[in-house]
């Protein structure tokens, strides 16, 4: 493969785990616990969706280079299947109660915003162009999923319980995050990527602190489940992407 | 979650200029309040600075007082200062 196919697919796991985050959190778009939690919500949902469009931009651009063409936004949101997609495990899980919601976005933002810290450094400029913007969105997600995930482990026992199963259920998603194959370590060579592994640690450390404080055990299994960033995932992403996709496929080109 | 309490909420859009009340919110705490007036009303880039005050904490003038404690000055009109003479020179005011 060339670096340019390389950084094409880069930048799909980028914009992927985005756009799927962004859908999950708009089906919560009227059944918010509270009015003010369902517009704080999508607001983040948005964020993540503009910032899906920056990469999923960059992405066509340099498709354009190595296929003499480059598929458009709509084109790659709208018209991939999920074998197609390359997002993270993680953000394709069906939004569950609100405790399933906080701990899948909590995990995610830790590790979306320290991603994104390291990309601004990166050798590509539109890659660390895109992350610094993104990067201030994200400080302010990782501190309203952080503050749920404390609220509602150390709240009613009710709530506890329900944070405790949340993040125990969905640990088993986190592994990926970490996990670099060939075209990460290619690109990360090259000073494009960043180390997923180096990710690890500072991650592995919010979150303790995080969920100590919510009086949350730490969950302490060890298998990971694989397979997003390279288009083998769980049933729930097509489920979802019949719903995200239905009108462009119902309506090929259809504009506002 | 009806139990959470209603919070007024304070914006102020530009440096110099005062808070201004923009609308009320419900929040289980002044924390949550502020981030939910952050997601609320400061979406298109309206404020650099908000305020919260639990709406319980605000001690209001009754509509039956009406009468005692604003009509006296509607017949002050000397309290405005609109009888002095500006010199030509002075613009502005």
């Amino acid at each position: 493969m060339t670096s340019d196919r390389l950084l094409f697919d880069y930048l799909l796991r980028l914009a992927d785990s985005d756009l799927v985050l962004a859908q999950r959190l708009g089906e919560w778009v009227g059944h918010g616990p509270v009015l003010e939690e369902d517009i704080a919500l999508t607001n983040i949902g948005l964020d993540l969706l503009g910032q899906a469009r920056l990469w999923f931009a960059y992405a066509s651009e340099v498709e354009a280079r190595f296929a003499g063409a480059g598929r458009s936004e709509d084109a790659l949101a709208f018209l991939r299947d999920s074998g197609g997609f390359r997002n993270l495990l993680l953000v394709e899980q069906p939004n569950g109660d609100y405790a399933v919601t906080m701990a899948r976005q909590f995990y995610f933002d830790v590790w979306h915003k320290l991603l994104l810290a390291a990309l601004t450094g990166s050798r590509d400029a539109r890659i660390a162009e895109v992350a610094a913007k993104a990067q201030k969105e994200v400080a302010y997600h990782v501190e309203r999923s952080a503050d749920w995930v404390i609220r509602l482990g150390d709240g009613t026992a009710e709530s506890h319980a329900r944070m405790q199963t949340a993040v125990d259920d969905l640990w088993t998603y986190t592994g990926e995050m970490f996990a670099s194959d060939e075209a990460d370590d290619v690109l990360a060579g090259e000073g494009i990527a960043s180390d997923l592994s180096a990710l690890a640690a500072p991650w592995r450390a919010t979150v303790e602190s995080v969920l100590t404080e919510a009086t949350l055990a730490v969950p302490t299994s060890l298998f990971m489940q694989r397979g997003g960033r390279r288009g083998v995932h769980t049933e729930h992403l097509g489920h979802m992407l019949t719903t995200m996709q239905h009108l462009q496929r119902s309506y090929p080109g259809a504009q506002w | 979650m009806n139990e959470w309490p209603l919070w007024e909420i304070f914006i102020r859009s530009q440096h110099g200029l005062a808070h201004k009340h923009v609308g009320s919110l419900h929040a289980p705490d002044a924390e949550m309040a502020i981030k939910n007036a952050r997601d609320v009303y400061t979406r298109r880039n309206e404020g650099v600075s908000i305020w919260v005050v639990k709406s319980s904490e605000i001690t209001a003038t009754a509509p039956s007082e009406k009468q005692a404690l604003f009509e006296p000055a509607n017949s002050k009109v000397y309290r405005h200062p609109t009888f002095f003479p500006m010199p030509e020179e002075v613009k502005h005011i």
